[in-house]
């Protein structure tokens, strides 16, 4: 019996390695356990190698494993690609048909099962990965009952038979694997889980699901990897509260729409990666120049230009930062988890209408894309904070002689009253040239100051966001701090307890609010540690830069950039901790 | 009720005296007022050159954005509020040149929008270069041995993408523009009108003078059937594209607004923020 165990599934694109590894992590989560799923995918709809490596656990996961344990492979190629990360008595379950061979040096278990021959007996060649779904849960010992209402649910619309066609592979491939291993391999048998009810999302998905809960209800997008999942998602639930979903002609237009939008007053969102976020940079001055709220949700992959579109990486940090021209308030958070997802793309539309500035929610690929249980979200931290809105039930002073609203007054925290279009007595100008402050264009030195001076101040006494770092720091001295942002949190954790379990004091801090940057919080952490290993995915080491910029103490920074296209291993992580211990460099 | 007295401010426009663009403030002015609205029902969104700054010079909402992109911010403002009377307007270079992919799909798209193009045939903020309205041969400090790039025909151009309202006028003539003005505000959809707005200062060619010998006006042609798309290209292209005068309309073509599953007549901008908890339940219970 083990408490957790990793299972991959590979084949060609297109060969329905998603809906087995969705299938089975489903019914999996719906059981109490904790699963997370990394999908290994090329930019391409039909063929290449493709992979999904999900990790099953009774206890909370959330970053891929070093090791595998079970691979279920459609061709020779996956086995050729991955057989290396099995354990030494790992398995693999093969298609009968392509006559599996083990490559040298894998000492890994075959288990040859005639996926498509049992899924033609059953009725159709393509439900062999079904089969492979039942010969993977006799591994774990699971009875297939647990599988029924996903089946039902994911088949239903294609009528009653074929539920029954791909329950019946299902049972199929685990009698059939039940029947070859009798009881000889056992060691992958799951234990029991707690049965607790959770979800099972990628991030993108709660990073939708945030913005239904703020009250967004307009959407502009251009299709991209990887946050297409976004507007795909509020496109099937926005019109039933009333709005929708518009996929513009590019990304610039889509960020001058939302622009347009929020100016309206509706609370509206665009996301996109590294390609659109270039387009959208001019518009996003525009935003931070006329005081307009917008949320801007960047989902990072392998850069430059189109780099590697479906691959992991990190490294459009202080593109976010610096991209625009000139100097505009900005803020910017990085959720590290799916739960954080959900609440920090809450907080951007607050934060956003609250300080009347751009937000951009950082996430990356992994995040966005890595499937994984998610506890229970809860409704009742829904806040929804407008900031120095006039309610259209306001009844404002008359405005006469041709005399304008002042949208834009110098106040003492540097936000004014922001009155929308369509209001009596509200009316101002809005421009991108500097103006005063009814937003009447203007060159005058001395107004030019104080209103560059007025917004910048916006966000200079730090702004309402709960957790700028998530921090896992116990120790007044540690031996080691480790830093990161985005899906390497578990990652981290994950290094930190192994190095921990070695008596070392490690502590993490993850960055969650990358603008307004958290000096004190971070400075604070560096000095109790001896040594700081800021571990991202990039080659420049962008964060790392960042932490000297703001706070100091060059010599201590140690920079661990990966960018292979590929999310770190916690094995990774712990070797180059210990390396920086031992050693003093990586 | 409002006059045209009311969307004037005090604010000088920095165009040059004789400017064209001065009939086209004046005239959108007498449209607003003719149409009843008031100006905190209007919302003028404009691009960036001379003509952009058209949104400052009348008293109503307005937004003066980045150069190019005066359509989708006007169009994400009337999806925001569609009780607003929404006009977008800038010259040629910002709707035919860098702006032109917004400019097409905002045709296709149709959202119950008015763009007013100040077409003068030339870029005259950044002092005198060739606009993709410029004659092939015309002479600019860009172009100094005359233009080689074919001029864009902005209304063939949109009939050929499916534009529901097609209009043209010229700065000459204030009657004819504000009728059209009012016609594209009342119509259902997008509307496109192109003006001839001479500059004064940079284009000697395409003149005051020269407009008055060269347009046609379908308004006096008593044959003239604006809801036949055909008759439309072929006075176009029998002109050169010389003509003023509501030149096409499709009545029947829904907007964008009425086509969207869902969308409400009170506008996104007044609705509830906040989630019901069913609801909510609901979307949460999809993940489980």
């Amino acid at each position: 019996m083990v408490k957790q165990l990793s299972w991959k599934v590979g084949g060609q694109q297109g060969e329905g390695i998603d809906s087995a590894g969705e299938t089975l992590s489903t019914a999996l989560n719906r059981k109490g356990y904790y699963l997370y799923g990394y999908r290994h995918f090329s930019s391409r709809i039909k063929g290449g190698h493709s992979n999904t490596k999900i990790r099953i656990s009774t206890s909370p996961v959330r970053s891929i494993s070093d090791e595998l344990d079970i691979l279920v492979a459609f061709d020779q190629e996956t086995i050729d690609l991955n057989a290396h990360e099995l354990i030494a008595d790992g398995v693999i379950l093969a298609d009968a048909k392509f006559n599996p061979t083990v490559p040298e040096g894998v000492t890994a278990h075959l288990l040859a099962v005639p996926f498509t021959k049992i899924a033609e007996e059953v009725g159709m060649a393509q439900m062999k990965n079904m089969v492979a779904v039942g010969a993977s849960i006799a591994l774990l010992g699971l009875s297939v009952d647990a599988f029924k209402e996903v089946i039902e649910e994911r088949f239903a619309r294609k009528g009653q038979k074929v539920v029954d066609k791909n329950m019946e592979a299902i049972t199929k491939g685990h009698e059939y694997v039940q029947e070859q291993i009798g009881n000889t391999i056992t060691k992958f048998r799951l234990d029991p889980s707690d049965g607790k009810k959770r979800l099972y999302m990628i991030g993108n998905d709660a990073i939708a699901l945030g913005a239904v809960a703020a009250g967004a209800r307009l959407m502009a997008a251009y299709p991209i990897t990887p946050s297409s999942e976004i507007m795909e998602y509020l496109i099937k639930k926005l019109p039933e509260l009333g709005g929708t979903v518009v996929q513009t002609e590019d990304e610039i237009a889509a960020m001058t729409m939302v622009i347009g939008a929020n100016y309206g007053g509706v609370r509206a969102l665009t996301a996109s990666a590294g390609p659109g976020l270039s387009l959208m940079t001019e518009a996003i001055g525009l935003a931070g120049m006329t005081e307009t709220p917008a949320v801007i949700v960047n989902t990072q992959r392998g850069g430059p230009s189109t780099g590697l579109p479906t691959k992991q990486e990190q490294s459009d940090v202080l593109a976010m930062l610096y991209s625009t021209h000139g100097e505009i308030p900005k803020i910017v958070l990085a959720p590290s988890t799916v739960e954080e997802c959900f609440y920090d793309t809450i907080q951007a539309f607050n934060l956003a209408e609250q300080y009347q500035c751009p937000v951009i929610i950082l996430s990356d690929l992994a995040l966005s894309l890595g499937k994984q249980t998610v506890n229970p979200l809860d409704y009742d931290r829904i806040e929804i904070k407008r900031g120095k809105l006039v309610d259209w039930n306001e009844e404002l002073p008359p405005l006469e002689n041709s005399q304008l609203f002042p949208r834009y007054e110098f106040t003492e925290d540097g936000i004014s009253r922001r009155v929308l279009p369509g209001k009596k007595d509200g009316l101002h100008h809005v421009t991108g040239v500097e103006h005063d402050e009814t937003g009447r264009p203007s060159e005058n030195p001395l107004n030019r100051k104080r209103m560059m001076d007025k917004r910048l101040s916006k966000l200079s006494n730090g702004i309402d966001f709960d957790t700028p770092v998530f921090l896992d720091a116990q120790h007044d001295e540690a031996d080691l701090l480790i830093v990161g942002f985005n899906s390497t949190r578990g990652t981290i954790t994950e290094a930190k307890e192994r190095l921990e379990a070695e008596g070392l004091k490690v502590n993490h801090a993850h960055i969650r609010q990358i603008l307004p940057f958290p000096t004190e919080i971070m400075q604070q952490q560096i000095q109790k540690a001896k040594k700081v290993l800021v571990v991202e995915n990039n080659a420049t080491g962008q964060l790392t830069n960042l932490i000297k910029m703001h706070v100091g103490f060059a010599e201590k920074l140690v920079h661990y950039g990966k960018y292979d296209g590929n999310p770190f291993l916690p094995s990774e992580i712990y070797k180059q901790c210990k390396e920086l211990l031992v050693h003093g460099h990586i | 009720m409002a006059t045209f007295k009311d969307f004037r401010n005090k604010v000088k426009p920095n165009w040059c005296p004789g400017c064209g663009d001065f009939s086209v403030l004046a005239a959108m002015q007498r449209a607003f007022a003719n149409l009843g609205l008031e100006p905190h029902d209007v919302a003028v969104v404009s691009g960036i050159g001379c003509s952009g700054r058209i949104s400052g010079y009348v008293n109503a909402y307005g937004l003066h954005g980045v150069h190019g992109r005066a359509l989708p911010i006007a169009q994400g403002l009337k999806l925001a509020n569609r009780d607003l009377t929404v006009v977008a307007a800038g010259g040629d270079g910002d709707g035919f040149a860098i702006g032109m992919g917004h400019t097409v799909h905002s045709i296709r798209r149709n959202v119950d929008i008015t763009y007013i193009v100040m077409d003068n045939q030339v870029y005259g903020l950044t002092k005198g270069q060739t606009s993709p309205r410029s004659e092939m041969g015309f002479k600019t400090k860009s172009t100094p041995s005359g233009s080689i790039e074919s001029a864009i025909h902005p209304m063939e151009m949109a009939l050929t993408v499916g534009a529901g309202f097609v209009a043209q006028s010229v700065s000459s003539d204030l009657k004819q523009l504000t009728h059209v003005i009012e016609e594209g505000i009342k119509h259902k959809g997008f509307s496109l009108i192109n003006v001839y707005s001479p500059c004064v200062t940079y284009n000697k060619v395409n003149t005051y003078d020269w407009f008055k010998e060269n347009l046609v006006n379908l308004d006096n042609d008593e044959n003239y059937d604006a809801s036949n798309r055909s008759m439309a290209m072929q006075k176009l292209m029998e002109h050169h594209g010389l003509v003023t005068g509501i030149i096409y309309q499709n009545k029947e073509r829904k907007s964008y607004e009425e086509m969207i599953k869902g969308f409400k007549e009170e506008p996104l901008a007044k609705q509830d923020l906040m989630l019901d908890r069913e609801h909510f339940d609901k979307l949460v219970a999809e993940f489980a």
